[in-house]
């Protein structure tokens, strides 16, 4: 039997025939945030394990990029708002049930913590800072005291930040594509690695970046696991789901995803640092941007695919 | 008191004039809609079934984009209606995303747009301009909690069903089949 649907007098712009809202701010927007994410985890943890030294990168120099990525993921998001001049509205609600809502919020939490995280360290990346006031010297040098607190409120941010990206997706029942509670660790642990490798990139220790390189290939592979976990799920579940997985199963998206993402993204750059481990010289920059490639089609691919998916009827 | 409408598939001709009556009624800008005919042609040929189904927004009881925004300009109001104050969203698609029926849309002047059951003139006691407008008089509308109401006593003798509603939300158009 054949169905045929017409739609007689309707074609609304970016809705039909399929939806095309979000164009390249969210994802953009997710990437940041995430990258954000996984430098902000990483400073809090090593400094909690008391690693400053010997993880001066990590803990000092890279989380400096942190702000700047919110403050250019704000914007990205500002961008993608149709009736900008009421931004502040999201500020003047609380809600719970809506991920959008209580992202906005976090980022606003989140992103002064880590521009004092950034200022604490500043007098130590540029010796003859002066902070001319007295008064922020003095909290600045409160805030140096307290880095230890800091450091868990990061942590725990970031994980909240990292899952938010996937949720903020995830949330939306009306697309299939989305519609699974993995989105939320698998966004989280591709920012953990897209963190990292922005870490790696920018370290000139070699201790320090085999003890990343290690923690990143990990990370490679719970992603690996967890990318098959959902096309496992969907290929279980309802005909909208399965239709879903399709998209990226002989459909149109699966050459970017398959060869960009999972094979250039995640397996190539891990099996690059392993090499790199065992001794071969490979330039550390390649598996970086690779994997931060990687990580940017993979929100472009998840923010565009679901909204083609549906429900039929 | 829940508004909800019936829409008599086995009547409707497809002639969008309720489409026309709304664009009208609430001053929807040229090229928009917020209600539209689908036509389900399904079977082989020579045995066809043409099904014709006005849409719209279904003012779902449990309503996802009301949930999903982040700043309160979707919300329920009296009778169920769900609508959007303009001047409190942001525009940032996330009802749009929400809606298994995609029944929003972004007004070229930014904020979200949908049908509103025609509030406006169901508090002067009057009918939505598409129930109104119908030439077939397929379309019912009423207080589906009212077992008096036109849209009751419409599904009362009648088989019928909702879209999707695996989706979970609850739609309160009802099809007569
Ligand atoms: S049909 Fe869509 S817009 Fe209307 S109430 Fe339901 S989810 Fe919201
Ligand atoms: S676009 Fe407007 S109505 Fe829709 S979720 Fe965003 S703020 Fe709310």
């Amino acid at each position: 039997m054949k169905e045929e649907l017409f739609i007689s007098g309707r074609d609304i712009p970016n809705i039909d025939p399929f939806l095309n809202i979000w164009h390249w701010q969210i994802p953009l927007y997710l990437y940041l945030g995430g990258i954000a994410a996984g430098i902000m985890f990483f400073a809090g943890l090593f400094t909690i394990m008391g690693k400053e030294k010997e993880m001066a990168t990590t803990v000092k120099w890279a989380p400096f990029l942190v702000p700047i990525a919110l403050v250019l993921g704000l914007f990205a998001l500002f961008l993608d708002l149709k009736h900008e001049m009421y931004f502040w509205r999201l500020y003047t609600t609380v809600r719970m049930g809506s991920p959008m809502s209580w992202g906005a919020w976090t980022l606003m939490l989140v992103t002064p913590l880590s521009m004092i995280w950034s200022a604490t360290y500043l007098k130590e990346a540029v010796p003859n800072w002066n902070w001319k006031f007295k008064l922020i010297e003095q909290t600045i040098g409160f805030f140096t005291k307290k880095r230890r607190e800091m450091a868990w409120a990061m942590m725990f941010l970031a994980v909240v930040l990292g899952v938010y990206t996937g949720i903020l997706l995830s949330a939306f029942n009306a697309r299939p594509l989305w519609n699974t509670s993995i989105l939320g660790p698998l966004f989280l642990v591709s920012g953990l690695s897209t963190g990292l490798a922005t870490i790696i990139w920018m370290s000139k220790n070699k201790t320090e970046r085999r003890i990343m390189s290690q923690i990143d290939i990990v990370l490679i592979a719970v992603e690996l696991f967890l990318i098959v976990h959902l096309f496992m799920g969907f290929l279980s579940a309802t005909a909208v789901q399965v239709e879903a997985a399709e998209l990226f199963l002989g459909g149109q998206f699966t050459v970017t995803f398959w060869v960009f993402v999972v094979i250039l993204g995640l397996a190539f750059p891990a099996v690059l640092e392993i090499l790199e481990l065992r001794g071969f010289h490979i330039p550390i920059w390649i598996p970086a941007l690779l994997i931060l490639f990687g990580g940017l089609v993979f929100r472009f691919v998840m923010v565009e695919a679901g909204q083609i998916t549906r429900y039929l009827y | 008191m829940r508004y909800a409408m019936a829409i008599d598939t086995k009547k409707c001709v497809g002639c969008s004039d309720c489409v026309v009556a709304c664009q009208t009624e609430n001053n929807v800008p040229h090229g928009y809609c917020r209600d539209w005919i689908v036509e389900n042609v399904s079977g082989a040929y020579p045995i066809v079934e043409i099904e014709l189904r006005s849409e719209r927004c279904n003012h779902c009881e449990n309503a996802p984009c009301v949930r999903c925004c982040p700043t309160g300009a979707s919300h329920t109001v009296e009778g169920g209606i769900v609508m959007v104050t303009h001047d409190e969203c942001i525009g940032c698609g996330a009802c749009i995303q929400s809606c298994p029926y995609d029944a929003r849309y972004s007004h070229p002047d930014g904020y979200v747009d949908k049908c509103t059951f025609c509030q406006h003139r169901l508090e002067k006691g009057q009918n939505t301009a598409c129930v109104d407008v119908c030439p077939t008089k397929c379309l019912h509308f009423g207080d589906i909690e009212d077992p008096y109401s036109d849209v009751s006593l419409a599904l009362k003798n009648r088989s019928w069903k909702v879209l999707a509603p695996e989706a979970g939300t609850k739609p309160q158009l009802y099809f007569l089949t």
